[in-house]
Parts: structure tokens; sequence; C-alpha cells
């Protein structure tokens, strides 16, 4: 099986996707001459057209919602939107329409669209090009949140998500693209190669959407991560030595809740983190829920290990991202109530 | 509605120490980017860092055709506009490598740097917002009838916004005292106007709001002062809106990652060797004997100096202490 990078990954399974259906199609800010500025679709103009994958203006509203009137007459779009953090523009066509047209044409009208989106910090971006929007489409009833933390995951993912005939708002880790990074800044990060989740196969698979992976068992204490915080609270949890269950939700919505509850009612215990600013955060719809089922198991307070309430800083983002050591005190706060 | 190509021709519109004083800043400004970029090769900068060399006439130009007071506000390549306005150096190099005494006490970077002393306004990092917030400030300068003028930059690839004709529509309808500057360096990152762009002339794009056009040669700082002049004195009459696209061209990537597989680099040669803005200005000062290379050599020595200065304080200038991560927001 090919070792594959999440780039490489996500740009195999558009070529898959592609070669399969020809009602799928791909165009967003430099993806078709250029390849996109993250190299995810590199070469797939070349091999299927400017008519499939192609460049869009700068104008993130009109490529969501051209997009949409794509999807409601039969094709599958994937747009992408080159950093999250120029999601805003494209926020009202992403709620008001394409969440909404199946419910409100009464099935009629589905939106089979895909909406990749690079998103999060660890790459000193400053407030504009590191923020982690999830909360922001998970609280919209008719869009699907899903966010992979390995090449594997996201090809099967996405195959996923452009099959879905619902919108789907897909969240690619930046920080992860490349190798998957462990919170420590100052360490070197090993690349995908080296990692056993970039065996990635070239062909058609998928990976069902809802379905979160018990990425480590263990008994002491429940992790709840997504993204590049699955690999940050792994690494906290080996320098820890607590023998954590590390849950990768995979997909915030729908949210996977069995896993979930099996995994609390086992351990007692429970830590959410996410790099998102923790007001209104994912991981307060986690903590409810969380609590809503598992409450006679709880030994203690669940923690949140998140991103302060501030925009993302410039110089200050080692102290704002939640490293391993935060991680590590959380989980220590739970084992000791 | 104005249509037509800006040229200047010379000496004859300038004095000689206008035209000192221009290559100064021009030179100011390169140098400045050139050593930002050795920062971020030595790792000193992080994260996104645009330079704007080859593009210098533009700010320079229209600085000269602005009275003090009037405001600026840009988007994320914008290290050049901030030394045009008169920003300190070292307060800029400083925010770039991150550290306390920045001008945004390294909360901002490279895209999100202010001065209310300079009335510099930003500095803004998402493509094409800041045409709205331009569009906003010349509104409070009519409210206030302080008789300034906003001078608001955007790029060719911003020119696809949405938000930027609903600003040209407002703009235009309450005649607001604003000077819309699109810096046409025909690359959006890696993608060229061609490719994205349904009108290519940028300058009409006002055409429907009744907002006039102009093409300016955006490589010769004369042509651009001049016609910043007659926008500026519309703006300020109560006239209304200008959109001056200024031709102009990036030498540097888009940012520092850039594959720079878009572009020839004959085509980088050609601009870099035949159209120089700073070449040009010092032919002028030559020709008009205004200046000897001698001469010229020592406003470089000073620049240089500057610029050394500014990295020296830059690198010194301690890390923002811990505490600040929490202090200008609400919480």
């Amino acid at each position: 099986m090919p070792s594959m990078t999440m780039i490489q990954a996500l740009n195999s399974a558009l070529d898959v996707m592609m070669e399969r259906d020809q009602s799928v199609l791909t165009f967003g800010e430099d993806v078709g001459y250029f390849g996109g500025v993250f190299r995810v679709t590199e070469h797939l103009q070349k091999k299927y057209g400017a008519k499939r994958c192609f460049d869009a203006p700068i104008n993130e509203c009109g490529i969501a919602a051209t997009a949409i009137g794509m999807a409601v007459y039969g094709l599958r779009p994937v747009i992408e939107i080159q950093f999250a953090d120029y999601m805003y523009p494209a926020y009202d066509q992403l709620v008001s329409e394409a969440a909404r047209i199946r419910y409100r044409s009464a099935n009629d009208f589905t939106v089979p669209m895909t909406v990749r989106m690079p998103y999060g910090g660890g790459i000193r971006g400053g407030q504009t090009h590191s923020q982690s929007p999830e909360a922001l489409f998970t609280h919209v009833a008719g869009l699907k949140t899903v966010i992979p933390s390995t090449p594997y995951d996201a090809k099967g993912l996405l195959i996923s998500a452009i099959e879905d005939d619902d919108p789907v708002i897909f969240l690619e880790p930046k920080r992860i693209y490349n190798g998957p990074f462990d919170g420590w800044p100052d360490r070197q990060v090993a690349p995908w190669a080296k990692h056993p989740a970039s065996e990635t196969p070239a062909g058609y698979y998928k990976i069902a959407l809802g379905k979160a992976n018990i990425v480590r068992e263990g008994s002491a204490v429940t992790v709840l991560a997504y993204g590049t915080m699955v690999h940050v609270a792994l690494s906290a949890v080996q320098e820890s030595g607590i023998d954590a269950e590390v849950i990768d939700l995979r997909t915030l919505l729908p949210v996977d809740i069995d896993t979930i509850v099996a995994s609390v009612s086992k351990t007692g215990r429970c830590v959410i983190v996410h790099e998102a600013t923790r007001t209104s955060g994912y991981g307060a719809e986690l903590s409810a829920l969380v609590q809503e089922h598992c409450f006679y198991q709880l030994e203690a307070p669940i923690q949140r290990v998140t991103g302060y309430d501030t925009p993302y800083p410039h110089a200050q983002e080692w102290d704002y991202f939640p490293t391993p050591p935060r991680i590590m005190k959380a989980m220590r706060r739970v084992m000791e109530a | 509605m104005a249509e037509r190509v800006t040229r200047a021709n010379g000496a004859a519109h300038a004095s000689k120490d206008q035209l000192l004083g221009y290559y100064r800043d021009m030179l100011l400004i390169r140098r400045f980017e050139e050593r930002a970029g050795q920062l971020y090769g030595m790792g000193l900068i992080g994260g996104f860092c645009h330079l704007y060399i080859g593009q210098e006439a533009v700010v320079v130009g229209m600085q000269a055709a602005l009275r003090a007071g009037d405001q600026v506000i840009t988007a994320y390549r914008d290290h050049g506009h901030m030394l045009a306005c008169g920003m300190d150096p070292n307060e800029i190099m400083a925010e770039l490598t991150g550290r306390s005494g920045g001008c945004s006490k390294g909360k901002g970077g490279s895209m999100h740097m202010f001065s209310i002393e300079k009335a510099f306004y930003g500095g803004h990092g998402i493509v094409g917002a800041q045409v709205s917030l331009g569009t906003g400030l010349a509104f409070a300068n009519r409210y206030r009838g302080d008789g300034k003028v906003c001078v608001t930059y955007f790029g060719d690839g911003a020119a696809n916004q949405g938000q930027v004709y609903e600003s040209f529509n407002m703009a235009s309808l309450w005649k607001l005292p604003v000077v819309y500057i699109v810096e046409n360096n025909q690359y959006a990152m890696g993608t060229s106007i061609q490719r994205s762009s349904s009108e290519t002339h940028l300058y009409k794009r006002g055409v429907s709001f009744n907002i006039p056009g102009e093409e300016v040669d955006g490589m010769d700082v004369l042509a651009v002062r001049e016609a910043g002049l007659r926008a500026a004195e519309r703006a300020r009459t109560g006239k209304g809106p200008v959109l001056l696209e200024m031709k102009t061209y990036r030498y540097r990537g888009h940012s520092m990652s850039d594959p720079a597989k878009y572009r020839t680099k004959e085509e980088v040669e050609e601009m870099k060797t035949r159209h120089d803005p700073i070449e040009h200005v010092k032919k002028l000062l030559i020709d008009a004997g205004h200046a000897t290379e001698e001469s010229l050599k020592d406003i470089d020595r000073e620049v240089r100096a500057m610029v050394t200065a500014s990295a020296e304080f830059a690198q010194a200038s301690p890390e923002p202490d811990p505490r600040e991560l929490l202090t200008d927001v609400y919480l």
C-alpha cells in the first residue's frame, strides 16, 4: 500500500472520485492551474481538464453559492476555501441556503456539495490564517462536519463526504498536512511516512461519516479530540504515563455518541481537547453530551483544554495552543478528583 | 468617466527635493523589505510575510498626493504603506519578529499593524475586507466635515470580492471622500488576472456605479502622484470617489513560500531591468543634474543604516510578556 501525506491522500480521494463520477468537479482560489496553495489539487486540471478542475476568482461567497446551484441540479462540487479563516463571506450561503434547502423543499432538493477548508493553528499564521471555526458549523442544522487526523482517514472520509447527499464541511488540519505534529514546537516532526496511518490504498474506499476511532485504548480517563489535537493528546498521554483512552471523533456532526458513552462509562473521567476558543466551542457540546449520558458514571468534573477566548495571537502562539503540558495537567486534575 | 493612461514625463513635474525625497522613500521600502526577507530566512520572522518590492512607486507617489491627516488603509502586503506613511521602521520590523516593541506589541504580525499617529488603519489579512472599512472611514470624514480623504488600497485579486462593489455603490451614492487604489500586480497569489477576471481593465470596474476610473503607470512615481492629486481633490471637494488602477508588479513571490510556477523568470527580469520604479527616479535625478551616482550613494548609506538599526531593534526587543496574551480583548 502506498505511503501518503495527508495532502497526497486528499489529492488521491479527489482523483478517485473524479475518475469514477463525471458529476464530481472541484474549484476554488488557485485550485486549477496552480494546483492549490497546499497542493491538494495538483495535477487534477491536467488530468481532467479545466471543465472539472478550475480557478475561481477571490470571492468565497460566489464560490459557495455557485456550488450550491450546481449541487441542487445533480453535480457534486468539491470547493476549496483556501483557509477556513476566509469562509465568512460564504457563511450566509452555507447556513441560509446549503444547510436548509432539503428541509424547506420537503426533500425535493438536496445539496451534495463538499466544502474543503484547511483550518487550525501551529503554523504562525496569526489571526487570519489559524482559526478553528468548527463550532460555527456544528451549530447549524443541516450541515455535517468532518475533521480527519491521518492520511488514511482523510481519504476515506473525503470520499464519503463527496458521496453524501448533504452538504459536508470538511475541515483539514493544515498543521498535520505533512506530518503528525505532536504539540512540541521545538521537536522535529516525523514525516507521515513513519506513521502507520500513512498507508493509504491507491483506489476507492470509504470511512463512514459519524464513526469515531479509538486510537488508544485505556481505562483511566477518556480523552476526546479531533484533527491535530489527536496527535497532541497521544503525546500527552505517552509523556504522562496515564492509561488514557484517546478517541478521535473524525466526524463532529453527526457525532458518534455510542463510542463516547461506552468509553466514559468505562473510565468515569473525561478530558476534551480542541484548538478553538473555549466559550461556546464544540467542547461545550461534548461536555453537555457526556454529562447527559454519563452523569452517574462520572467520577470527576469534565475538563476542557482549549484555545483561550482571544483572537489567535501572532507572537504568543505556543502560549495559546493546547500543548501536551496543558493536556497532562487536565488529565491529572480529573485523576485526582 | 475618465478613461486614460496617465504617464507623467520627467523632472519638469517635480522639484529636486521632491525627487530626492521620493528616491529615498522608495529605497527605504526596498531595503527594508530585503532585510525582512533575510530575517525570515534566518527564522526570526515566522508565518506569513508578503514583500512589497517592485511596487514602491505606488505608495510613495500616493503619499505625495495626500495631506496630513488623510487616512490610509490596505491589505496584507502592507510594510511599504506603513513606511510611506512615516511609521517608525523599528516598530514595523519588531512587529514582524513578534516582539513587544512592535507597533502591535507582537499581536498582529506582518499583516496586522496600525498607527493612530500616522492615520494608518491597517494592515488586513482578509482579502477585500479593508475596502469596506475604508469606505466607512470616508463616511466618518464627511460626517465630521474634517476635509480628510481616505485612501483605500486593494489588489487585483480582491477586486472580485462582492463587498468591494457594495462599497463602490455606497461610496458613490453618498459621495464619500474615498480614493480607491487597485494595485494591479497581475497575480492574485498564483492566479493571473486573465484566469480570474472577466474584465481585466480594473479601472473600468466603477463604471456602473458612476465612479470615474483611471489607469496609471504604477511604476512611475510622478504619474501616480499626479493621478492621486486629481483623485484626492475630487474626493475632498464632495464629488465622490475615484478608482485608480495602478499597473504595477511584485518582484518577489506572493509570500515567502511561493513556488513561482505561474510566471516566467524572463517576465520578472524584464520588469526588474526595464521598468524598475527606483531606477526610473534615479535616471530622472541624474539626467536633470540634480544628483550623481556618488551623491545617491549617500542616500543609500543613510537608508541602509536605518534598516540595519530596525533589524537590530527587532532582534533586541523583548518577547511579549506572557500576560499580554489575555489583554486588549474583552474577557
